[in-house]
């Protein structure tokens, strides 16, 4: 399982001019357990699951996301922005078992 | 253990009432046309079901959308996710897929920087057997 | 053109049924679902297709004698023979067998002949699926019969059932025509996996063919097979297509070659605004000779098997349809001298399963079809075959469209078998279902067919029971349209198990002999079959008056 876990992604337009809407696309592996699933042995499989999504830009807040574990298996988020400044996104997920993860991705804007 | 911030009350309710209450603190909400949810009208794959959300607003400093939350009338956990937005998010649109283990309605609720609170239709997403086919 | 005497024998004075007057700067030609018949064959329409809710007596949910009076076509004639299910038999004998892609072929060679450079041809999708050759070919005789035919665009759901690895390769290294979808997606970033749609320039005007695969192609088939891929009807992205088509490429009509199904088209048509023709498929149905109009969206079928050739004539004005003709035109096989090229093309595909096509395991003393909403005569046999070969108390067997018909006194071969069961899921599978089971299954597909909001309708027909008897009620909501349920005549208990035999499962690969094997040792063993009765539900009587059924007393009304 563990090598299935992680590897944040963004997508994004690198330039956008001042003003625009900005799409922010992102994916990240993790099988965002719901804790009501057994294993063969019957036994009941814990929870882990992303808890936390937080996107800043420039590390000011733009987006705070809390998610139940009916957020599917390797979750999709897609959000906007507005053009502002140039800078950087940056987004961390944190599951309930201590996982935290990071990407950052730069936007000029003209 | 738990995420310092996450909402650990309103994810432990067992049904959509509780949950509303626990997130929202309000059951009827009336429906607006501003709060756009769009979802499959049948899932074909109950455990990654895309839903988009959209909520119409100016998303000016003193008048946008604070927080969206998303449920499933009858899932585990009613409340699915919740969302904060700020002005510089520009719109309060957000795109996910979710689990659905039935036949059942998804719905949002969304919260203004003034504190009205705007609902979408609720709209049903159905899970079926297939097996056949023109 | 015709064999000589031909036209004078079927049609008397009314002389070339094909020759049309020219008009117009653009021609479209549509065919769809063909279901790789690279043949001519018998095709039925059905005898009941029921409309529910806001398409209540509408086209295409009209058949019989409805149907012909809504489109003022007389019975017993050639074209009353194409559109309806009345006298079939006989007027098979007199018309012959449809289609064929040799016959289509020279029908769209004269009309790029007549027509020149003005003509698009356009494939509604369906078409590599269907067959023996289709699917011992994974689709690759088909990919050859449409760049022969010269197909500008295509669609597809059946098509995807050969997996994505080899949709890929088709599409990327041996199909000619463009392969659109606005409507399907990968499964990570959510991004077109498709070209959505193609601008084609004709007499100087821009023709943008917007794609739509069939929404559900991961329920109504194995998902598993496409699993990268997402679908859904994405009625908004279809409306940004349209604008897109308009504003930027600034497309001077904008054509939606789509796979829905009728009424989920005619339900887009209202939704979506902008768009000029629907040419549409999926539930074989005939809509036509006259298209339907919803708002300014003029939208058709085309029927299935290569029956039908639609021909739009358009005059198309800067960013705007001046003025359209339509012709639905039948591809009376026996009327139209086959191509050559295509039949020398078709002949080599079959050539090296010429032996096995053409092996003969049982001779029909009564009409075999399969189109209808809740079973065929064709279904029935299937049905039987499965009881009896996997000793099972009952069976199901699902309600595709496709599968021709026989004619009384004709000989079943196995070319014939695989006409309806050439799938890539094709294991047979005995289950222990209880009766509640049983019935969650029926209402579940029933719901699919005849739910009131056409986007969660499906397209497909009922799930064919073997020996279960009920009453149906299509007006009522999920799980209170089946009643009065039996297994053999006697009331089903819904806590009992009950033996069921059944095919196509599509949830997960399952082991199990094909089901063409199945039923080519029955029917070898059977020698002669017959269908006196089929195992039809009795149908609620508010349903008397309804332009779908063409003869009620046959479901209890
Ligand atoms: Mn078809
Ligand atoms: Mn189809």
């Amino acid at each position: 399982m563990a090598d299935n876990i992680g590897n944040p992604m963004l997508r994004m337009p690198s330039t956008a001019k001042k003003g625009e809407l900005v799409e922010i696309r992102s994916l990240i592996m993790h099988p965002m357990l719901t804790g009501l699933t057994k294993d063969k042995s019957g036994k009941l499989i814990p929870a882990h699951f992303i808890q936390t999504v937080t996107a800043t830009f420039n590390g000011k807040p733009l987006l705070d996301i809390d998610w139940s574990t009916a957020v599917s298996a390797n979750p999709f988020l897609a959000f906007k922005m507005r053009a502002e400044d140039n800078g950087t996104l940056k987004v961390v997920w944190k599951d309930n078992q201590n996982g935290d993860w990071s990407a950052e991705s730069k936007l000029t804007v003209s | 253990g738990d995420v310092s911030g996450w909402p650990a009350k309103a994810f432990d309710a067992k049904v959509l009432n509780d949950a509303m209450m626990a997130s929202v603190g309000k059951t009827d909400v009336p429906v607006s046309p501003k709060v756009k949810l769009t979802a499959p009208s049948i899932a074909e794959n109950g455990g990654a079901v895309p839903v988009t959300i959209e909520v119409d607003s100016p998303m000016t400093a003193d008048d946008y959308i604070t927080t969206v939350y998303l449920f499933v009338d009858h899932n585990p956990t009613p409340l699915a996710s919740q969302f904060s937005f700020t002005p510089a998010s520009g719109q309060a649109y957000i795109q996910e897929r979710i689990k659905m283990a039935k036949t059942d309605n998804v719905r949002v609720i969304a919260k203004t920087s003034k504190g009205e609170l705007l609902a979408s239709a609720p709209r049903e997403v159905k899970v079926t057997i297939g097996g056949c086919g023109g | 053109f015709f064999g000589p005497g031909a036209i004078q024998a079927a049609w008397g004075a009314a002389g070339d049924p094909y020759e049309i007057p020219d008009y117009g700067n653009v021609t479209l030609l549509h065919m769809t679902d063909s279901h790789a018949q690279l043949l001519p064959v018998w095709w039925r329409e059905p005898d009941i297709n029921i409309g529910v809710g806001p398409v209540l007596n509408q086209p295409p949910h009209l058949t019989g004698k409805w149907s012909l009076d809504y489109y003022g076509v007389p019975a017993k004639t050639a074209n009353g023979y194409a559109f309806s299910c009345l006298d079939f038999d006989t007027l098979a004998h007199k018309y012959g067998k449809i289609g064929g892609y040799a016959h289509i072929a020279s029908l769209v060679k004269r009309y790029r002949h007549e027509r020149g450079d003005k003509v698009l041809m356009l494939d509604g999708g369906d078409t590599w699926q269907g067959s023996a050759t289709s699917l011992w070919t994974k689709g690759a005789d088909m990919v050859g019969a449409q760049n022969l035919l010269g197909v500008d665009d295509m669609v597809g759901h059946w098509d995807f059932t050969y997996g994505q690895d080899q949709v890929e390769h088709l599409v990327k290294t041996e199909l000619k025509a463009n392969f659109l979808a606005q409507n399907v997606f990968s499964n990570t970033w959510q991004e077109l996996v498709f070209k959505p749609y193609h601008i084609h320039e004709v007499s100087g005007r821009k023709i943008a063919v917007i794609g739509q695969a069939f929404p559900f192609t991961p329920i109504a088939n194995p998902g598993y097979m496409i699993p990268d891929w997402v679908f859904g009807i994405h009625t908004e992205h279809m409306q940004k297509m349209v604008d897109e088509c308009r504003q930027q490429q600034k497309a001077d009509l904008v054509v939606l070659l789509s796979h829905n199904g009728a009424d989920v088209d005619k339900k887009m048509a209202s939704l979506v605004k902008g768009i000029d023709i629907i040419l549409g498929g999926h539930t074989h149905d005939i809509m036509g000779p006259k298209p339907f109009m919803v708002g300014k969206t003029l939208i058709i079928n085309t029927s299935t098997n290569g029956k039908i050739l639609a021909r739009f004539d358009l005059d198309v004005g800067k960013g705007k349809l001046n003025g359209w003709r339509f012709y639905y035109l039948p591809v009376f096989s026996n009327l139209i001298k086959a191509d050559p090229e295509m039949t020398a093309y078709v002949e080599k595909v079959r050539a090296p399963y010429k032996e096995k096509l053409a092996q003969p395991l049982a001779t029909t003393e009564s009409l075999l079809y399969r189109r209808d909403n809740f079973n065929g005569t064709f279904d029935q046999l299937l049905c039987d075959a499965l009881r009896e070969e996997m000793d099972c108390e009952a069976a199901f067997s699902p309600g595709f469209r496709w599968g021709y018909c026989k004619l009384p006194g004709e000989t079943i071969t196995m070319e014939d078998v695989m006409g309806q069961t050439a799938i890539t899921y094709p294991q047979v599978t005995i289950n222990e279902y209880t009766g509640a089971q049983i019935k969650n299954i029926m209402e579940q597909v029933a719901d699919n067919i005849f739910n009131v909001d056409p986007y969660y309708q499906q397209g497909g027909d009922m799930i064919r029971v073997g020996n279960i008897q009920y009453d149906f009620d299509p007006d009522e909501k999920i799980y209170h349209r089946c009643s009065n349920m039996r297994v053999g005549g006697k009331a089903m208990s819904a806590t009992k198990k009950y033996k069921v035999a059944g095919w196509a499962a599509t949830t997960a690969p399952v082991e199990g002999k094909p089901v063409w094997e199945v039923f080519a040792q029955w029917l070898q063993a059977k020698k002669h079959v017959r269908v006196e009765k089929m195992d039809l539900p009795r149908l609620n009587s508010d349903m008397k008056s309804n332009h779908g059924i063409a003869f009620p007393k046959e479901y209890g009304l």
